[in-house]
């Protein structure tokens, strides 16, 4: 294990933000902490750093105790939300510091940091200051800066949530890339459900400051653990007690057997898919998902009573 | 259209009756027989001294609230301890107090009969009507500037900084002098001339701890006061545009620091 | 407004580990804090205090320190009012309008807080005093005093709303003009309400500083007891005449002024955070 937190509790206050939270995390892995604004994800990252002291719980990284351990001594590099870049230095100096703080050789610093530039595709930008940088480049400065004192562990807090949505898709494809080469355990916070599928081998799903699940992006969709994590990892529907994603529908204009009654409400064309907009008589709405050649075949329109059936419902016992 | 004439020209106007005018003629007043005159008064021995012991009291009390100022604002916006909303009330006394109750307050505690005084004495320390005693009005009075400048600038810039180079593996000290200080710098900057400032110009409560003994505990600014009082006048304009001069520099300076928050980004190095 | 919204914003919670030793600075702004200021206003309060209440009230209130402070409170106010409009006007020229040499009249502002107050007074004494020229001699009067008040709490007004003025959205200016409302009505309305908080603070500050002013005053008021003897003046002539009792009296009087003061301008503020949005 690269990573372990047992039975972390933290508090502001009166406010729960960890409630006797455990994980681990595998060598080499990269792994999503996912969950609501307030669910705990980002204190999780901070004790896990150092950066906040538990309450109560143990953290170990790498095997070795680091519950007390300050954030100087715990080998974990950490790229904050907003890159926290520092404003007075360039570059090449923001890359440089954490070596240069550890009084390395010159010259090992130099070699280090523009083989980093050069990595992070900053090569060139070194004399330029933070505030020169798009949020894209400040983004890669700040990992760049994160890895130069090659950390056992890397923390990135909600990294791609300060930037606009196309930099954000190649930056997910490019630090996939990074994670690939350079093997370095990796934890992520994301809000973003889409990202945490995309990217990670494993994902923690967080809320109200505890774990709701922990399971590999694919058994997370199909075989959720509970409600929270149906609703908050994919899209779904709720029908009556029951929980189905929509594309887990299919639709027909006559009723067979098990099917239920539902009127058309909106038919919305999105490219290859197609987005069914119901509403049923006690005014429950559902939202069906058909290709473009599903939804073309069943003429589909506003106002049209269509009866359906699904496939995977699934029912949680509270 | 006209309504914002009559600002303009009320408000400007105030000004000018206010403040340019009369500054105005004391320039004017100290320099209309040229700087022979000027020149004589202000190198008259006891102003000579006054400036002195003037700029003696301002290179220690400064570099002292400068250092405090630094640590205080520190304390009150990183460290949230019980006592700290009990500073951060405290600093600002200073420039909401009349200098007379400061310089009373310090006649009073080392004076003859005061908490400190007698025990000072027996020492052989002298507070009142010396060194010591301008030093300690002059502190007090230019406590709060370093503070009120720092604390909104280590507000807005937040910890992230400092926690990066925390998990860098930069120490407390390394995170100081490299993060914290070179991000404060311009604030400290400008809460040190606004404390010069103060220092030289204190007046109320050197008047009272200093006795103002003319070659010997005489601030510029009691020689001032003196030079009044004895129908000296040309010699109280004179100290006065030395001083007014100084004051000047100081807006100078102010004017050049004063946007500081816009060129963070790009004076580093 | 911005700056108290940073503070609102950050208050509830000062996350993360601090970074060195909290104690340490703690502890060393604490002791020189209690040293340089809470020490010697303790000697004070006590040398105020001594002899009890009623002897208290006893050497405070006598006819001529009644005067003193009834003629400080009254140029304070004074001093308020004027401050409040011709504050609220510099600044307003300052933002909104424009003519030449008004980066020049920005610096002129903060000319009285440079500036030593004895050189303000002499000043004053020089072009509004007997020898001025000017056909006028304010030496040894009220109007004297209240001028070298006034000189002294020139920025207080003006350096506490122009930046709100410089902040406040001319959209909602725009807004109330587009819903038929004349100029007046905005800026009683719109302009105003925004701008009160900075005010009250900015005539706050003002009155602290009138009230307790000593270094401009001493030269122009001749410190004649019942007609221009200020509160400060009469502390320091007390002490003159050796009356340490009397002095420290009324100096306690001046200090729980200045403390209610800086405890009201925490109070606008939280107030004003509190209805900022």
């Amino acid at each position: 294990m690269a990573i372990e937190a047992r039975n972390v509790t933290k508090r502001f206050g009166d406010f729960v933000a960890l409630d006797d939270v455990s994980i681990e995390v595998e060598s080499g892995s990269l792994t999503a902490l996912l969950g609501p604004s307030g669910s705990g994800k980002s204190t999780l990252l901070r004790v896990i750093a150092g950066l906040e002291r538990a309450d109560a719980g143990d953290v170990f990284i790498s095997g070795k105790e680091a519950t007390a351990l300050a954030p100087q001594k715990r080998g974990v590099g950490f790229v904050f939300q907003h890159y926290a870049p520092f404003k007075h230095m360039t570059v090449w100096e923001n890359v440089a510091f954490g070596l240069s703080s550890r009084k390395r050789p010159k010259a090992e610093i130099a070699k280090r940091v523009d083989e980093l530039l050069e990595l992070v595709q900053l090569k060139g930008l070194g004399k330029r200051y933070p505030s020169q940088l798009s949020g894209g480049q400040r983004q890669r400065m700040a990992l760049a800066r994160a890895l130069a004192p090659e950390p056992e562990v890397l923390l990135l807090d909600e990294p791609f949530g300060a930037l606009d949505a196309r930099v954000r898709v190649e930056l997910r494809e490019w630090l996939l890339r990074l994670h690939d080469e350079m093997h370095v355990t990796t934890i992520f916070v994301t809000h973003d459900q889409e990202e945490a599928l995309e990217l990670a081998d494993s994902i923690v799903v967080m809320n109200k400051g505890r774990v709701e699940q922990i399971a590999p992006p694919r058994q997370l969709y199909d075989e959720p653990a509970n409600e929270f994590v149906m609703s908050f990892v994919g899209p779904v529907n709720k029908l009556g007690d029951a929980w189905v994603r929509p594309h887990d529908i299919e639709l027909r204009h006559e009723p067979n057997g098990s099917t239920r009654e539902a009127q058309i409400e909106r038919v919305v064309r999105l490219g290859f898919e197609t987005r069914v907009d119901l509403v049923r008589d006690d005014g429950e709405r559902l939202h069906v998902q058909l290709t473009r050649d599903e939804a073309d075949q069943l003429e589909l329109d506003a106002g049209d009573i269509v009866y359906l059936r699904t496939r995977h419902e699934r029912t949680f016992t509270a | 259209m006209t309504a914002r004439r009559l600002i303009r020209f009320g408000s400007l106007g105030y000004l000018a009756l206010i403040l340019v005018a009369p500054v105005g003629l004391i320039f004017w007043r100290a320099f209309e027989h040229g700087w022979h005159p000027f020149w004589v008064a202000i190198s008259n021995p006891d102003a000579v001294h006054a400036l002195k012991l003037t700029l003696e009291v301002t290179l220690v009390a400064v570099p002292l609230n400068t250092v405090f100022g630094v640590l205080c604002g520190l304390a009150i916006v990183r460290h949230r301890m019980p006592g700290m909303g009990l500073v951060n009330a405290l600093v600002d006394l200073p420039m909401a107090l009349s200098p007379v109750v400061v310089g009373l307050s310090l006649y009073l505690l080392y004076g003859r009969q005061g908490w400190f005084g007698p025990w000072l004495t027996d020492h052989g320390v002298r507070v009142l009507f010396a060194y010591p005693g301008i030093l300690l009005a002059t502190t007090f009075v230019s406590l709060p500037f370093v503070v009120r400048e720092v604390v909104p600038v280590l507000r807005e810039i937040g910890t992230e900084q400092e926690e990066a180079a925390a998990t860098l593996g930069a120490r407390a000290f390394t995170t100081f002098r490299r993060i914290t200080l070179p991000a404060i710098r311009w604030a400290v900057a400008y809460g040190v001339v606004l404390t010069t400032a103060r220092s030289l110009g204190e007046f109320g409560a050197v008047a009272i701890v200093s006795g103002g003994i003319a070659g010997r505990t005489q601030t510029l600014t009691q020689y001032v006061q003196a030079s009044y009082d004895n129908y000296s006048q040309t010699s109280a304009y004179a100290a006065a545009v030395l001083l007014a001069g100084l004051a000047i520099l100081t807006l100078l300076l102010m004017t050049k620091l004063r946007p500081r928050e816009e060129v963070h980004g790009n004076r580093g190095a | 407004m911005s700056q108290l919204a940073v503070d609102a914003a950050r208050l509830p919670r000062a996350r993360g580990r601090a970074l060195g030793r909290p104690a340490l600075s703690s502890g060393l702004a604490l002791g020189y804090l209690s040293v340089i200021v809470l020490v010697p206003l303790a000697a004070l309060s006590v040398k105020g205090a001594q002899g009890g209440w009623h002897h208290f009230w006893q050497v405070a209130w006598n006819p001529e320190s009644k005067a003193a402070l009834e003629l400080t409170l009254g140029l304070s106010l004074a001093v308020v009012a004027i401050n409040a409009i011709t504050g609220t006007a510099l600044a307003w020229t300052l933002v909104r309008d424009d003519f030449p040499g008004k980066g020049i009249v920005n610096t002129l502002i903060d000319l009285p807080f440079a500036l030593p107050t004895i050189v303000a007074g002499l000043t004053l004494l020089a072009l509004y005093g007997p020898t001025g020229g000017v056909g006028v001699n304010v030496a040894y009067t009220r109007w004297g005093v209240l001028l070298a008040l006034l000189f002294v709490t020139l920025p207080f007004v003006v350096r506490t709303v122009q930046p709100v003025l410089i902040e406040l959205d001319r959209e909602m200016e725009e807004a109330a003009a587009s819903l038929g409302a004349n100029k007046l009505t905005i800026f009683r309305r719109i302009v105003f309400p925004h701008l009160l908080p900075a005010l009250l603070s900015g005539v706050a500050l003002a009155f602290a500083r009138a009230i307790g002013e000593f270094g401009a005053v001493i030269l122009i008021s001749g410190n004649l007891p019942f007609k221009t003897e200020v509160a400060s003046l009469y502390v320091f002539q007390r002490l003159n005449s050796g009356d340490e009792q009397g002095a420290a009296a009324l100096a306690v009087l001046l200090l729980v002024i200045s403390l209610g003061v800086l405890l009201g301008i925490g109070g606008v503020r939280r107030w004003a955070v509190r209805h900022d949005r």
